[in-house]
């Protein structure tokens, strides 16, 4: 019993470095922010939640200590991660920032323009 | 919804009193009976059963886990590729969903999907602006994920 507890901690915290890690590289490799911000939106959540679920079933199954705290923080990210994402790219393509050149297709373009126009934004 | 479930905590309760059992058993028992009895009693209420729409928030509790693991597999295959030759591409994607949270819970799940960051969304809430990491081989793939995301959605959200 306490081999499966071990082997269910050691997982969860295994797989949640490993996004953790990817995300690293992810946000060096990548060429421009928006695509940087899938590796940062995505993995890190995952990765952190992980990492939390891992905490969370060391405590409970070998300690014996039940911690919900644990449980709420990895709601509020789940929550909260997308958001973040959502906000910095969409401030940054506001703010001008060029996407890579590698770009094949953006329809984003205009409707910032229109928004602009219509808001008296330069 | 909410009225529904407070008339089974409600029946619960009743339940209790009628039994003279105050513990966690007698309310679960009380419970139950009320949901059988709110099942024969459906046909006076104006919306669905509450349990229908309960069943469907599960579903896409299900389809948002399954659907975090495979983006982040695929964020990883992007990443620890040799060479960088993936297509980012910002594409409109016309929603017909009509409120706030409808949409705010769409958001975060496109997100979260594979290779989808939501970007923008327009002034009157009709398109989703995308960017994806890769659009050759995900065009159509999207379209059947964000239908069923959208169903989904639709089903919970349906009186």
């Amino acid at each position: 019993m306490t081999i499966l507890a071990n082997s269910l901690v050691i997982f969860f915290i295994t797989v949640g470095v490993l996004f953790i890690v990817v995300t690293a590289i992810g946000l060096i490799r990548l060429p421009d922010l928006y695509t940087r911000a899938h590796a940062a939106s995505k993995s890190a959540t995952l990765g952190v939640m992980c990492v939390l679920i891992g905490v969370f079933f060391h405590f409970w199954l070998i300690e014996g200590h039940f911690n919900p705290r644990i449980l709420l923080g990895v709601l509020f990210l789940f929550i909260t991660g997308p958001v973040g994402g959502h906000i910095m790219t969409r401030s940054s393509y506001i703010a001008g920032v060029k996407p890579w050149k590698g770009t094949v297709r953006d329809e984003l373009g205009p409707e910032i323009e229109r928004m602009k126009k219509e808001q008296n934004i330069k | 919804m909410a009225f529904q479930i407070i008339l089974n905590f409600v029946l619960a309760f009743v339940w209790m009193f009628l039994s003279s059992n105050y513990t966690a058993a007698g309310f679960i028992i009380g419970f139950l009976l009320g949901i059988i009895l709110l099942m024969m009693m459906r046909r006076f209420f104006t919306s669905r059963l509450y349990i229908y729409r309960i069943w469907a928030i599960i579903k896409l509790t299900l389809l948002f886990f399954k659907e975090l693991v495979l983006a982040n597999v695929q964020v990883l295959r992007v990443v620890l590729k040799p060479e960088l030759d993936m297509q980012p591409a910002f594409f409109a994607y016309p929603t017909v969903l009509k409120q706030d949270w409808e949409i705010t819970l769409l958001s975060s799940l496109i997100t979260l999907t594979p290779g989808t960051v939501v970007v923008h969304v327009s002034d009157d809430a009709k398109t989703l602006y995308i960017h994806a990491i890769d659009i050759s081989d995900v065009d159509e793939a999207i379209a059947a994920i964000h239908d069923s995301f959208e169903k989904a959605i639709l089903e919970v959200s349906k009186s």
